[in-house]
């Protein structure tokens, strides 16, 4: 949660916030006008899953799904129920993923959103369980799906049963695109670990937001593995795309039409 | 044993790497290489051999038995050419309707900037995704470390099966152990391992693992010819059910992990 609160802080409780990129502080009013982008550095802010779907859905017609899936400290992992308890409070969310129907300018689509405030949004069995769900409910009801990926990785409180989740999502994927369904990927900051070596990576076409961190292994990990620096664009999207593992990075602002222009791209014509 | 000597047992050097399995139980084994887009990963072995007389597809994760071994094949640690190499050949499986087993042996895909450059990420969701649609019988068996993602895109299987010893987990314990204190002291990692629940056992209990497979190293042959018989009997079972229910009985293996309680209309419902 630290890492979060570094980027994003609000000021003395009043309803500013300071890039932590820039030191630039700016209200909550005027953040929302530049699309949560830093007006004078261009950094991107993290935003929560609520405010992604305000941002990116047609109005009221988001329709939350398998709301109420509640993680168990079923390993009696050292501090594992308190970190729960705070990401409830903090966020005011179950765990970490929102899913459920919505329209994106008429175009109508599964969504899942991600949110990087619960936990780091590591994968435990309610983040498998809800976006499974979400695919098996999308291919019953013919839905694309479009996914808003950001994550810690599997989450390691919940033992093997996390590691499980992957395998578990996989499948449904591979259930919907057997379906003849689209399902699109927007990689957000920061997506890793076994997110990134799942569903994040299953979408038919994965867009990515600018300079999103995305890879396997962290990066400290692997300067120790390599033993030598790794350039400064390292595992952010545009390191991707030169490297063949994104469609296209579209920047937050274009972000909506784009999706909006996809989903109506992949309707049936014959 | 508790869990960190096991962890300890798992990793031990001397202890019988994937290729003496391939040796001992595939007649005529004939090793594959390449995935036809980068190169060639000698951290997973995979070929085509008979299992008493029946052609089966085989792969496996190889630490390496020596020095130059061990260097050769990066220590079992493989990269994104190995699971593409891995994953051309269960499609080559699922052509010639042969089933595929996967032994399964890494402290987890290799985390260097070459692999990330050449997106292990999608190497190994992609292994994970085609196992699951996999129109052919796939047996894995964890025969030393399941180290996290680098271990499932190897084990999306039918069945899994665990060496007594072998552990199999979701982050390696030293891992865990410094995000968890900042330091992987070998008493923080002895507890991280307890925490992880990572022993065949546990997998047992879990359901990750049908079945434990007991160890004879002393009589590695006699080992291997049981482990057969397993293998056999396994596949003798999955051969019976149609494509379709080979799919769906994967589906259903890994559709039932999971454990968290259900609020509806305020009421709880555990599962």
């Amino acid at each position: 949660m630290s890492f979060i609160d570094n980027i994003m802080q609000k000021v003395n409780g009043s309803a500013k916030i300071v890039c932590k990129k820039c030191n630039h502080e700016e209200t909550i009013g005027n953040l929302e006008q530049h699309d949560y982008i830093c007006p004078e550095c261009g950094n991107y802010f993290r935003l929560d899953a609520r405010v992604r779907i305000k941002y990116i859905t047609d109005r009221n017609s988001f329709k939350e799904l398998d709301k109420g899936l509640i993680s168990k400290d079923f390993l009696e992992f050292p501090n594992y129920q308190e970190k729960l308890e705070k990401a409830r409070k903090d966020t005011g969310e179950d765990d970490a993923v929102v899913c459920g129907t919505a329209f994106i300018a008429d175009n109508e689509c599964a969504v899942f959103v991600m949110n990087s405030k619960f936990i780091m949004a590591s994968m435990g069995s309610v983040v498998g369980e809800k976006i499974t769900r979400l695919f098996e409910y999308a291919t019953e009801h013919q839905l694309p799906v479009v996914g808003f990926t950001a994550s810690g990785g599997a989450r390691m409180q919940e033992g093997v049963i996390s590691l499980m989740q992957m395998a578990k999502v996989s499948g449904a994927v591979k259930n919907h695109s057997n379906a003849g369904l689209l399902y699109i990927t927007v990689l957000t900051d920061p997506t890793t670990g076994g997110v990134t070596a799942s569903f994040a990576m299953q979408g038919d076409i994965i867009l990515a937001e600018p300079k999103a961190l995305v890879g396997f292994a962290g990066r400290r990990v692997v300067e120790q593995t390599t033993k030598s620096k790794l350039p400064d664009n390292f595992q952010k999207a545009e390191f991707l795309l030169e490297h063949g593992f994104v469609d296209a990075i579209i920047p937050r602002p274009e972000l909506r039409d784009t999706l909006a222009e996809l989903l109506a791209m992949h309707k049936r014509s014959v | 044993m508790n869990s960190y000597v096991k962890l300890k047992t798992a990793r031990k050097n001397g202890r019988p790497t994937g290729g003496a399995y391939v040796e001992n139980i595939f007649e005529y084994p004939i090793e594959f290489h390449g995935d036809r887009r980068f190169g060639d990963d000698l951290a997973i072995m995979g070929g085509v051999g008979f299992l008493e007389g029946r052609p089966v597809t085989f792969l496996a994760m190889e630490k390496g038995t020596d020095l130059e071994s061990r260097l050769a094949r990066n220590f079992g640690c493989p990269k994104p050419e190995g699971y593409r190499k891995a994953l051309r050949l269960m499609k080559q499986a699922e052509k010639f309707h042969r089933p595929v087993i996967c032994f399964v042996d890494t402290l987890g895909a290799y985390p260097g900037a070459d692999a990330e450059e050449r997106g292990q990420g999608q190497a190994i969701a992609e292994s994970i995704m085609e196992m699951m649609g996999l129109k052919t019988p796939v047996i894995s068996v964890v025969i030393g470390e399941g180290g996290s993602g680098g271990a499932l895109a190897l084990a999306s299987a039918n069945k899994v099966m665990i060496l007594e010893n072998a552990v199999y987990s979701v982050i390696s314990p030293e891992g865990c152990a410094s995000i968890l204190w900042k330091e992987s002291s070998q008493e923080n990692v002895a507890k991280a391992a307890e925490c992880l629940h990572i022993t065949a056992q546990d997998m047992k209990e879990f359901g990750v693992a049908e079945e434990i497979i007991p160890e004879d190293f002393e009589n590695f042959s006699q080992m291997c010819s049981d482990m057969k018989k397993t293998l056999i009997n396994a596949i003798d079972e999955l051969s019976a059910l149609s494509e379709e229910e080979i799919l769906n009985q994967r589906y259903q293996r890994f559709r039932k992990f999971g454990i968290f309680e259900e609020k509806k209309n305020g009421i709880f419902k555990k599962k």
